[in-house]
């Protein structure tokens, strides 16, 4: 069955690909839709029917790699990481095949959208069933090809293009250190296989590995560098330029792309190689430090973002962020728990803000929406859903009273990782999440208030303004339940009590790992801070965007410096472009006019054009047809051949 | 004894027998009316004795060591009889349309082709002269054979004096051999070598020696003969000269520095790699600014035995047997090239521009596709036969500790192959001119046909080369033994 779940999508975009001059335009993108869902379907039954018990059972395709003890199979493993992993991919996937069929409906290349979608649902599938490296890193590039054929998807605007270049190159870097990681482990650990290397994790700790300049501990580096590939695709702090450039590509990819799957690849590395990582405490930190930072920068930036999509896609960096600071401190369950919920509560915005977006003619700007609640109240309802998930609005405490987290999606797993942080010791991040989750809730509100109430601030658009299309609102509803119910339905699966069986040993937990006991151990009032952060956040919101509507306007003249520090978004993309873009073009252009074009052109052609012509008109005048000239020639070259030897011959010893 | 002797030398005195019973038959019979039948009836004797000298078996020696036949001698003879028969037969046709088709011609050819039998056998300073010096003789006769071309007489002479001036710098080191070695046996002078080492007389004759066959084979500094009487020559005369005595004369090289040398083969080594960087860069560079297609050819023809001279320079067996493959592949190319040169005409007159080529590609695609070919392995472009010859004297060089020499023999052929693409590029994409008239008789559209067949098809793995790589390494083994 899994199998079958992850080689449909294949099918479905080799025949949207390839055969839709065959099967007309609109079975073209219905049959993968249709093939996609059937996977849906299929992966929730294996959801429910899997039973962590019986640990992970792998299938085998076929043999993919064999070179010396280098081997791996092209094999599906399937354990509790990966189950969820396949209903949040093929349910996410599906819902969004199903939205672009309205989305995209006046776009010319349709068929090439869904080869390209159905492409993607594969390589990911491909990613999350691997049972080796090698085969996750084929899936881990297929899906940065895939991110890149649809960042680019238009690719007659030059922004997009250079949009889906910077995605690309960006990942190449976090991809060198993944790249490197694999390298490191198949050289310490002889195989690339998870099992080999879990059950290696303990010695690994105990070994060093020489790179670079110094021994290292070798379950340190070859966790850390695993980690940069993560932060490559999962967007974090330092690597997280590319993802709002993303934006450029359609909604629908956004929403499944740049929100609930591929870049949550990185957390599922990290989660999958948790044996690894509970023998590298080092790079645990690294992990948490880099994640919280990550929600706490990606926050500020999302604060004054204009461009809808850019506040969802800063605000997608900064949930990445809060999975990894869980992971970071070893509460692992609850970064897959998170991005359970956040798969659906943000695929429900992007899609939300696509609607939005399609309904205002492909504005994307916020200060141009306003009032658009009385025009498209389907769409309006269900972004409220989303954003009462997102910035965890729920009912504090209800777990200590009735045993079971009361609140949307958000509040149960975005509430359990700011108190893993304080349960797992690490103040820094705890804090930082803390004040991340005010500002979330403020940049979310800030979004609906902006878009649906006030006044409409663009008359014209708001007239023709118009509700999106069945096919564009059944996804919202379903992932609309999602964001609600989420949160309630899997606690108990995923960081309650159950939440041992559940996983089994697809986490591996380090004895002294206790946080899943821990984090109901902590104080009230930290149980109560990210609650009270939400309802700063949605007061300030209130109050700048409802009651004062003058006043963001006079605050960022007032604080300009600030202001445009967030606005250009800590002014990493101008730090980037002046330490590495332009040295690089700078150096490609040297090598290319000075290098290429002068020394090696020059060469050749001063060798081709001067040199040789000159030396064959130097051989034709010397061949001038008399005969004492060639006799001379002949008589020449026997004496210098008799020199030469009798310098070098006899001198060498001559026996 | 004598018997035993006379039995070794078989095809050398059947040969010597036919040529004489032709001269008589021909100057007291039918003169030149029988000159036409006698061309084919040659041709047909050379592929015979071809035939009967692949088959002899072979490791004997005949008067006392001066003469051997060998596996060695036995591969190079075959190669020269052939290219000889083929030669013969293109030229027929040839030199009758000019009306130069006499009856010496098939006998000076016969007796040159003896002269190079004789020399690839020699086993002895004596037989290597007599050797040579019949081959040249022949050769200067036939490079002068059309008297009414003031060019055709003074490429004759040119050649005369020069070849004069060359074997005397060859018999000047072969009395230096013999002074300091006290035999002209190769056999001796190998065991004199061995005993005494290499004294600085015998480094000096090696040397003249070396300059003689250096001049027979067109190596640089010894070259400046060849552009003049390739191009004086009558073009069949040509197509001789660049095929059978190129093989003659190398595997002479061959046979007397290893067999007399062997042993000192670090000294010859330097001389032999310096003819070969010299040929190499001066053929390929010279060749660049010619506009006759015959002159052309000759300073392609110095190229490649610069290459094939880098076989010689490693010094190892291996290096012997990537020079025979070499010659092989070379005189076949030629064969093919020649073949159609031979047929380049207009309005009954030879021409021989290389702007005579334009957009052949139009008015005779087919040719023009065979020419192509054939340029293509010249150059040595995979996977055409003619990279894999150079492939393997690379490969030899390199293994024996020669890779500067490996890579000035790449860069000289990436030099090369700037003029044979440019026939290619002047036959597909130049602007008709007057375009060549006349038709190709049957034998050469075969012999181009076939040649550009075997360069284009040589590599496929079911037919290994026709089976010449195996034999030139059992060839090359002889030498060794």
């Amino acid at each position: 069955m899994t199998t079958f779940i992850l080689l449909a999508p294949l099918a479905g975009a080799l025949i949207a690909g390839f055969g839709h001059r065959l099967i007309g335009e609109r079975m073209a993108m219905i049959a993968p839709t249709a093939i996609v869902f059937v996977c849906a379907a299929l992966s929730w039954i294996t959801f429910f029917t899997y039973d962590a018990h019986h640990g992970a059972e792998t299938t085998t395709l076929f043999r993919f790699l064999d070179s010396g003890t280098l081997g791996a199979d092209w094999s599906v493993r399937l354990d509790t990481l990966t189950k969820i992993m396949l209903v949040v991919v093929t349910s996410v996937s599906s819902l969004v095949h199903l939205y672009s069929i309205g989305y995209m409906e006046e776009d010319p290349s349709k068929p090439r959208f869904f080869a390209y979608l159905s492409f993607f649902t594969f390589a990911m599938l491909a990613l999350v069933t691997s049972d080796n490296l090698v085969q996750m890193f084929f899936g881990w590039e297929g899906v940065g090809v895939a991110s890149y054929l649809l960042i680019g998807f238009w690719f007659k605007k030059p922004s997009a293009n250079a949009a889906a270049m910077k995605a690309f190159i960006v990942n190449r870097v976090g991809d060198f250190g993944f790249a490197l990681g694999i390298f490191g482990i198949y050289y310490m650990v002889d195989s690339i296989a998870f099992d080999d290397v879990f059950a290696a994790a303990p010695t690994l700790a105990e070994s060093s590995i020489a790179f670079l300049w110094r021994e290292w501990n070798a379950a340190e580096l070859l966790a850390f560098l695993l980690f940069i590939g993560a932060m490559g695709k999962s967007a974090q702090l330092f690597l997280h330029t590319w993802l709002p450039d993303a934006m450029e590509g359609p909604t629908p990819v956004s929403a499944l792309i740049h929100a609930a799957t591929m870049v949550t690849a990185g957390v599922f590395l990290v989660c999958r190689m948790s044996p690894l990582y509970e023998h590298a405490p080092g790079a645990l930190t690294f992990v948490a430090v880099i994640g919280a930072s990550t929600a706490f920068f990606a926050a500020t930036v999302g604060l004054v973002q204009n461009d809808i999509k850019r506040v969802i896609a800063y605000s997608t960096c900064s949930q990445l962020g809060y999975m990894f600071a869980a992971a970071g401190v070893g509460f692992y369950q609850a970064a897959m728990f998170h991005l359970f919920t956040h798969a659906f509560f943000k695929a429900l915005l992007f899609l939300g803000a696509g609607s939005v977006i399609h309904a205002m003619h492909h504005e994307q700007d916020m200060r141009r929406y306003g009032g658009l609640r009385a025009k498209i109240p389907v769409t309006f309802w269900m972004m409220m859903l989303g954003t009462l998930a997102i910035t965890g609005v729920g009912i504090p405490f209800s777990y200590d009273l009735v045993g079971l987290p009361i609140g949307f999606a958000g509040f149960v797993s975005k509430d359990a990782i700011i108190e893993g942080a304080y349960a797992g010791h690490s103040g820094y991040a705890f804090w930082l999440l803390v004040i991340a989750a005010a500002m979330t809730s403020f940049y979310s509100w800030r979004l609906m208030f902006m878009t649906f109430y006030g006044k409409p601030r663009d008359k014209k658009r708001f007239e023709h303004a118009h509700e999106s299309p069945r096919v564009m609102l059944i996804p919202l509803y379903v992932l609309g339940a999602g964001a609600v119910l989420a949160g309630m339905v899997w606690y108990g699966d995923f960081i309650g009590h159950h939440a041992e069986e559940f996983f089994g040993a697809a986490i591996g937990m380090a004895e002294h790992n206790h946080i899943l006991h821990d984090v109901h151990e902590v104080p009230a009032w930290v149980k109560l801070a990210p609650f009270v952060a939400m309802l700063l956040g949605l007061g300030v919101a209130i109050w700048f965007y409802i009651l004062n509507p003058s006043l963001p306007g006079r605050l960022a003249e007032s604080q300009r410096g600030l202001y445009l520090f967030l606005l250009n978004k800590w002014y990493f993309d101008e730090i980037y472009d002046f330490l590495f873009v332009r040295p690089a073009m700078r150096l490609g252009r040297f090598l290319w006019k000075k290098g290429d074009g002068a020394a090696i052109d020059g060469v050749v052609n001063g060798v081709a054009l001067g040199i040789v012509p000159a030396l064959a008109r130097l051989a034709g005048r010397l061949q001038s047809g008399y005969v004492y000239h060639y006799a001379f020639a002949m008589l020449i070259g026997v004496s210098l051949l008799i020199t030469w030897i009798s310098v070098t011959g006899v001198a060498g010893g001559a026996h | 004894m004598l018997s035993a002797d006379l039995y070794v030398v078989l095809p050398e005195a059947l040969l010597a027998l036919f040529a004489m019973a032709a001269l008589m038959a021909c100057a007291f019979g039918g003169q030149d009316r029988w000159a036409s039948g006698l061309t084919w009836l040659t041709a047909a004797f050379f592929a015979l004795l071809g035939l009967i000298v692949s088959f002899r078996d072979g490791g004997q020696e005949a008067f006392g060591g001066a003469f051997v036949s060998d596996g060695f001698a036995r591969f190079a003879k075959a190669l020269i009889l052939f290219s000889a028969a083929a030669v013969l037969a293109l030229s027929e046709n040839y030199l009758r349309r000019r009306r130069i088709l006499k009856f010496e011609y098939p006998v000076l050819i016969a007796m040159a082709t003896l002269g190079m039998m004789v020399m690839v056998s020699a086993g002895d300073l004596m037989s290597l002269y007599m050797g040579l010096e019949l081959q040249s003789l022949s050769l200067y006769v036939v490079a002068a054979f059309r008297r009414d071309s003031v060019k055709s007489t003074e490429a004759g002479l040119k050649y005369f004096v020069l070849g004069a001036l060359g074997s005397g710098l060859l018999l000047y080191g072969a009395s230096l051999i013999y002074g300091y070695a006290g035999a002209t046996r190769f056999a001796g002078i190998a065991e004199a070598v061995h005993e005494g080492g290499l004294s600085l007389g015998l480094l000096f004759g090696v040397a003249f020696l070396c300059a003689g066959l250096a001049f027979k084979i067109s190596a640089v500094p010894f070259h400046m003969w060849t552009p003049d009487v390739y191009e004086g020559s009558p073009t069949a005369v040509t197509a001789f000269f660049a095929t059978a005595p190129k093989v003659a004369a190398g595997a002479l090289f061959a046979r007397v520095l290893f067999d007399a040398f062997g042993e000192v083969s670090a000294e010859w080594r330097q001389i032999l790699a310096f003819l070969a960087v010299a040929s190499m860069f001066l053929g390929s560079i010279a060749a660049i600014v010619q506009t006759n297609i015959k002159r052309l050819m000759a300073y392609s023809s110095i190229a490649h035995m610069g290459f094939a001279l880098m076989g010689l320079a490693a010094g190892t067996q291996q290096g012997v047997e990537a020079l025979l493959v070499y010659l092989s592949i070379y005189v076949a190319m030629n064969v093919g090239a020649f073949a159609f040169i031979m047929c380049m005409e207009r309005d009954g007159a030879p021409v021989t521009g290389i702007g005579d080529l334009a957009g052949l590609a139009r008015t005779r695609p087919g040719q023009a596709l065979a020419v192509s070919a054939l340029m293509f392995s010249l150059a040595g472009v995979p996977p055409l036969l003619g990279f894999f010859g150079k492939w393997m004297v690379f490969v030899a060089a390199v293994d024996a500790g020669l890779a500067p020499l490996a890579v000035a023999g790449a860069v000289a052929s990436v030099i090369g192959a700037f003029y044979y693409l440019r026939i290619v590029k002047i036959m597909y994409f130049d602007e008709p001119g007057l375009s060549l008239t006349g038709s190709m008789p049957f034998a050469h559209g075969l012999a181009l046909t076939a040649a550009a067949l075997v360069m284009s098809l040589g590599w496929a793995p079911g037919l290994s080369g026709f089976g010449v790589p195996e034999l030139a390494a059992t060839a090359a083994a002889a030498l060794f033994n």
